[in-house]
């Protein structure tokens, strides 16, 4: 499988009133086509705006280092899309060979405007296509997302529909456009768990279908395990474990993974006790010296993890972590 | 009524009245002919799709919406009054002893009260204490018991994480020593770090406290490890009510049994085993008639398009169920 996306050294900083916040540092992954990747970690670690970057999408107060690099592989060649600036050549990668379902459920679509409308539009932005040949797809893709009367509903607006189908129509506008790349903000949490099983199982059908990767931002570690193919964990703005979905889940190796996952409620146990990973995620403005996850973690080895940001030690080739517990220098 | 009962509804309804103008006013049942008891001391979960009506459940038990049918019994020891009937210095009376903690810690505080006046609040609403030093005394004992740090205080909610705020909700909740609780989706918008801290808090005050907890989530692992009975709404209707255990291990009911094989597997390779549920819950302005889980249910026959089930014994041991055919389909699962 060839690389569908690569990111390097990705370090962004938003300047706020209350001086410089770093919300990612040092992140690097890459995509394959047809390769989906589950982006999980905390509210606030930095999920969304990497996720953003992606699309070169943060707000304006955001400041990347020239370190900074992501590159995306498209059949035109190419594309820098940090060093993009020019709004007809972001379109390369909003909406265009990149498509993002946003966390905000709202956000996708303008409420006084219909579903079809807006469908149609975004089609004819980025393809040259007439009218009726953009409609024609919009139905085809309302229908293939499983939305009954797709012709009617395709004169609705965003408020007339349920939470579960309007959460369908949104993932039908991403795809319209046939994307490389699909980045999907939290898409099923608002959802109940029947929708939100439906939804997974319409994603991993367009994976099959039209090859594309995926990059799942969420909470929700089952979520995860039932679509991923691998995982990446994100802690105040550092990607701190990253490798093959069933290793991550099944033999997490960094602690505030492993913290997760037995923070979970798990059903075939319905004795054992809830064990919270114990305090709060500090705050970016007062972010730790050293290991980040210091002020939580149980298993400090030493002053190291108060001094010292650990860096990422492969445990095998696909699987890595970012912790003093492992050996310094000697990766596998 | 047994004495260890908290609450006993019998035939519970609540309607809303939607749309304007003589001919469009349409009556719609959020709550249809409920009838439950929630025994005293018990950690009682409500489950069900959106929209199927736990939050106007639990509401139309704090008396937050008005109940339009049936009866609702409430009785600790101390008093016993008819909610649906309940009004004047009862009604006052009853409302220190039902709370209501809120979903959304981040929309539910104040930002401009410290975090002493929110908790503080519904003691001086409620003319609850005499002083202004009675009033500290007692939301600095309900705070040390939610384990919020006594000097925080005198902060604004800002400053806090979610599940800080979580905590400041519950303790303002808490702060009139009421006997019956509901949590609605409180743990919902929390990671899942420290969802599990919030539970246990939650569960630690039911112990110290006595308390009788009704929670709303639609988050089945959620409910499986902390409360003691479930009840399963969908569109209105109770359909399958059972101690957890019995629930999680035997559900009889199939919009149950659908609900729990939705749940995603956190083993990787158990993937798209589960029986899918197709479609969404109909309209409530336009049920279905019979069964009103008939348009989804894999097992409907014609008498279910047709004839409502009622909630009948399944054991003595508090499982019910309504469903024509649910003895039929207790072929291992
Ligand atoms: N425009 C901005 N200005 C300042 N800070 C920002 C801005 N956008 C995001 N941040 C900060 O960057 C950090 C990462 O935010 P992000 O939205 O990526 O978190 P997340 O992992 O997606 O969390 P959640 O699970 O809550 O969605 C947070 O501390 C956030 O407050
Ligand atoms: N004040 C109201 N006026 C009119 N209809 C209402 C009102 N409150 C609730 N409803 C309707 O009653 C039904 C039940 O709503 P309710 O909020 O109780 O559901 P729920 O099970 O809590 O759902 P969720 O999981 O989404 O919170 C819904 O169809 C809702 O639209
Ligand atoms: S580096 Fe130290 S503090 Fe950080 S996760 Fe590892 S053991 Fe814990
Ligand atoms: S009564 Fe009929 S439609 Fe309703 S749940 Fe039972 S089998 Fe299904
Ligand atoms: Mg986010
Ligand atoms: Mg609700």
């Amino acid at each position: 499988m060839s690389s569908l996306i690569d990111v390097k050294n990705l370090t962004l900083k938003f300047k706020t009133d209350e001086g410089l916040i770093t919300a990612v540092n040092n992140v690097s992954f890459s995509l394959k086509k047809g390769e989906v990747m589950g982006l999980v970690g905390e509210s606030g670690s930095g999920k969304s705006v990497t996720a953003k970057a992606l699309m070169h999408l943060n707000a304006r107060n955001a400041v990347y280092t020239p370190e900074s690099k992501i590159t995306l592989h498209t059949e035109a060649g190419e594309v820098d899309v940090l060093s993009l600036t020019k709004p007809s050549e972001m379109q390369v990668v909003r909406g265009g060979a990149i498509s993002m379902i946003f966390q905000e459920p709202m956000a996708s679509f303008a409420p006084a405007i219909t579903i079809g409308k807006q469908m149609v539009e975004q089609l004819q932005l980025h393809g040259n296509m007439s009218k009726a040949k953009a409609k024609e797809i919009s139905v085809e893709m309302l229908d293939r997302v499983g939305i009954s009367d797709a012709h009617k509903r395709f004169d609705q607006y965003a408020f007339e529909l349920s939470g579960g189908m309007r959460q369908r129509a949104m993932i039908a506008m991403a795809l319209s456009t046939k994307p490389k790349l699909l980045i999907a903000d939290e898409p099923t949490t608002a959802l109940d768990v029947t929708i939100q099983a439906q939804v997974i199982d319409l994603m991993k059908d367009l994976v099959n279908e039209f090859h594309m990767g995926i990059i799942f931002i969420t909470h929700d570690l089952g979520v995860v395990a039932q679509t991923a193919d691998k995982v990446s964990v994100m802690y105040l703005g550092e990607l701190i474990e990253e490798g093959p979905v069933r290793e991550v889940i099944r033999t997490p190796a960094h602690p505030y993974t492993q913290g997760l996952l037995s923070a979970l409620p798990k059903l075939d146990d319905l004795d054992s006790p809830l064990t919270p990973v114990p305090g709060d995620i500090p705050s970016p403005l007062e972010r730790p010296s050293g290991c980040v996850f210091h002020t939580r973690c149980s298993k400090i080895v030493g002053d190291a993890c108060k001094t010292t940001l650990p860096q990422a030690y492969q445990l095998d080739e696909s699987h890595s972590a970012a912790c003093h517990i492992y050996p310094k220098g000697e990766s596998a | 009524m047994s004495n260890d009962v908290l609450i006993r509804a019998e035939g519970l309804s609540v309607g809303f009245q939607i749309g304007k103008g003589l001919f469009n006013k349409q009556i719609l049942k959020a709550v249809d002919n409920v009838t439950v008891e929630i025994e005293k001391g018990s950690f009682f979960g409500l489950v069900g799709e959106s929209g199927s009506g736990k939050t106007t459940l639990g509401r139309a038990f704090l008396k937050a919406v008005p109940i339009t049918g049936g009866h609702a019994r409430y009785e600790d020891g101390e008093v016993s009054y008819d909610l649906a009937e309940i009004a004047g210095p009862e009604l006052k009376d009853y409302r220190k002893r039902a709370q209501l903690i809120f979903q959304d810690p981040y929309a539910a505080l104040s930002p401009r009260m410290t975090v002493r006046d929110i908790i503080a609040e519904p003691l001086e609403v409620m003319g609850l204490t005499s002083s202004r030093a009675e009033t500290d005394e007692r939301v600095r004992e309900i705070a040390a018991k939610c384990r919020l740090n006594l000097e925080h205080l005198r902060r604004f909610p800002h400053a806090f994480s979610g599940g800080q705020r979580q905590r400041i909700s519950i303790a303002r909740a808490l702060v009139s020593d009421p006997k019956f609780v509901v949590a609605d989706e409180s743990v919902a918008a929390l990671d899942v770090s420290i969802q599990a801290d919030v539970l246990n808090l939650l569960k630690e005050l039911q112990r110290d406290l006595g308390l009788t907890f009704m929670f709303i989530s639609h988050d089945l692992s959620v409910v499986a490890h902390t409360c003691d009975h479930v009840a399963v709404m969908y569109l209105g209707r109770l359909v399958e009510t059972a101690p957890t255990r019995t629930l999680f291990e035997g559900a009889k009911h199939p919009y149950t049994k659908a609900l729990f094989s939705a749940i995603p597997s956190l083993d990787p390779d158990d993937r798209g085993t589960a029986q899918k549920l197709e479609g969404e819950i109909p309209s409530p302005t336009n049920q279905p008639s019979g069964c009103k889980f008939h348009t989804r249910c894999p097992y409907a026959v014609d008498r279910c398009k047709s004839e409502e089930p009622v909630l009948e014994h399944a054991d003595a041991a508090g499982h019910e169920v309504a469903c024509h055919r649910w003895r039929e389909l207790m072929v291992p699962a």
